[in-house]
């Protein structure tokens, strides 16, 4: 190895240690039996059991659970439907704006977003009653606004990338264009379906600014709860639950892309 | 070519633009005509907070009642230009910062082995799916005056009492650089990954230097990556509000959190409006340059 190579290789180390060291230090301490999270105290599972006996946890969990499902089978309908409007149609009127649509939500801060988002409900219920106040149904409607931009950005590079001459077999053949989508396409893009599905339950779960703008008396998310909690300082509770995200979030990203991988090898 | 397209029904073909675009006309697009609108009006204690710019008075007159008054506070009270300024330089220092730290790792892994490049990208993104709100949570654990850094460098001997790094400028940095470092290095990837390598051995047959090969080739060809990186950084960083609210200090100004300030803890809607009018107004241009990348980017036989 020449001095370039081990040089390439130390940076490397050193990001990847940035990257996983905090989140690998929360998973420890989330283990600690003292309530100083930070001093060791021993091992201990008792706060893992604590959070399992903590109603408005568990209530908020459900919650944000309902609504990253929802959202994220919205997300994925309207995200592929941009995605195909990006890559087959070439010209449309609209479509500009359609690309200026599709990249903002994900690049916009979340407080312009969600601020505006509140008083277009808050406006729309005065004018036609719908939606009546607010709560899951608000933060559904602004989570799919945010996280179908993400679908699309990912659907898009696999249509993009796809063989068309299939589809245009099957049109030869008499097939007609549903039948062709759901019997080619749809087996084709079906992993960046579900990597877009995940992406946007994850981003639902995650998401704190929108949800704070948007929802109304009683329905406060898991985000909610861990920024409150947070704000009054580290708790091992907190610990617990972060890795319990973390793990679980972690192996279904890491099985989705094993599949992903081993899709692409085999069409390699 | 078009026989395909021609076979296909009109209505799907307007179904399938029509419906992601109406959706988004309605709850991305529309919504910033009531953000304009609300920032011209009057705050009042009330629910909602604020008056309708029209009207109806008494003897059965509509008024078209515009207020400039939000504006000019931005204008008058220094704290919003404070805060605009030291928004911008938070932004592009961590912009910087997570550049000098992305741009190394990129370059590293587009020249690893291939089979190597797409389990080590793998490794760059999975943080950032999992919760941006429990990374930054993650920090104030390590930061800390009893946590962990100084835990280890007093263990070591290396310092008496504990350094302040939680709730000032460092911490902020440190949270941005961490949770937006993937935003980097993904598109300087792409960029240095499909970098034509017969140009740098080219230049080395011909006696150039590896480091001047970087900064005569490498570095300009790969200017698109860097300026897209920056703008996915850059912009979002702007009106962050996770970051300053747990990480900085009292003291750390940023718009996203005097928004948000304003508008939960002063129900102050329409100044709240204003502030993100202007924020928005000021991240045009960055979005522009932004969308310029991304459309060469999707040019085929790039």
């Amino acid at each position: 190895m020449n001095r370039r190579s081990v040089l390439l290789l130390t940076v490397l180390l050193f990001g990847y240690a940035f990257l996983y060291g905090p989140i690998l230090s929360l998973i420890v301490y989330s283990f600690n039996e003292s309530r100083l999270v930070t001093v060791w105290g021993g091992f201990s599972t008792k706060w893992y059991g604590e959070l399992l006996h903590n109603e408005q946890i568990l209530g908020a969990a459900w919650l944000s659970i309902k609504i990253a499902a929802i959202n994220a089978c919205a997300a994925v309908v309207l995200g592929t439907l941009a995605a195909l409007a990006l890559v087959r149609y070439r010209r449309f009127r609209g479509r500009a704006s359609l690309e200026v649509l599709v990249t903002a939500p994900m690049v916009l801060p979340d407080v312009i977003i969600g601020l505006s988002l509140l008083l277009l409900f808050v406006s729309m219920e005065a004018l036609i009653g719908w939606p009546a106040g607010r709560g899951q149904s608000t933060i559904t409607l602004a989570h799919i606004t945010c996280s179908m931009a993400y679908v699309t950005v990912v659907v898009r590079s696999r249509l993009a990338h796809m063989d068309q001459s299939l589809e245009e077999a099957a049109l030869d053949l008499g097939a007609r264009p549903l039948t062709v989508f759901f019997a080619i396409t749809l087996p084709i893009i079906a992993p960046a379906l579900a990597a877009g599905w995940l992406l946007a339950f994850t981003l639902s779960m995650d998401d704190l600014v929108l949800a704070s703008f948007v929802s109304g008396p009683g329905s406060t998310t898991l985000p909610m709860v861990v920024y409150s909690s947070v704000r009054l300082g580290v708790s091992p509770q907190i610990n617990a639950l972060a890795s319990l995200i973390v793990v679980l979030v972690s192996s279904a990203v890491a099985i989705a892309g094993v599949l992903l991988y081993r899709q692409e090898k085999r069409q390699a | 070519m078009n026989i395909p397209t021609l076979r296909r029904p009109v209505s799907g073909r307007r179904l399938i633009i029509g419906l992601p675009w109406l959706w988004l006309g309605l709850f991305f697009l529309l919504p910033f005509l009531f953000v304009l609108k609300l920032s011209l009006s009057e705050s009042v204690l009330a629910q909602p907070p604020y008056l309708g710019l029209i009207r109806e008075f008494q003897d059965g007159m509509l008024v078209l009642a515009i207020n400039l008054g939000n504006y000019q506070l931005l204008l008058d009270d220094s704290l919003y230009l404070k805060a605009l300024l030291s928004s911008l330089q938070i932004a592009a220092i961590s912009t910087l910062l997570t550049l000098l730290l992305g741009y190394p790792m990129a370059y590293a892994i587009a020249r690893s082995p291939r089979h190597w490049r797409l389990p080590l990208m793998m490794l760059i993104i999975l943080p950032f799916w999992t919760s941006f709100l429990i990374r930054v949570y993650a920090w104030i654990g390590i930061l800390k005056n009893n946590g962990l850094i100084n835990q280890v460098l007093m263990g070591l001997g290396l310092i008496d009492s504990p350094l302040e790094i939680l709730h000032t400028p460092v911490a902020v940095y440190i949270g941005i650089v961490y949770s937006y470092l993937p935003f980097m290095v993904l598109p300087l990837y792409a960029t240095l990954v499909r970098l034509d390598v017969t140009l740098l051995e080219a230049a080395a047959d011909l006696g150039c230097r590896p480091w001047k090969q970087f900064l005569r080739i490498t570095l300009p060809l790969s200017m698109p990556g860097v300026l897209a990186g920056a703008m996915l950084v850059f912009i979002p960083v702007m009106g962050e509000f996770v970051i300053p609210d747990l990480l900085g200090g009292p003291e750390t100004l940023m718009l996203g959190k005097l928004m948000w300030t304003e508008f939960f803890s002063n129900k102050d809607w329409p100044l709240a409006s204003a502030l993100a009018a202007v924020l928005l107004v000021v991240l045009i241009i960055p979005f522009m340059l932004l969308r310029h990348y991304e459309q060469r980017s999707q040019e085929p036989a790039a």
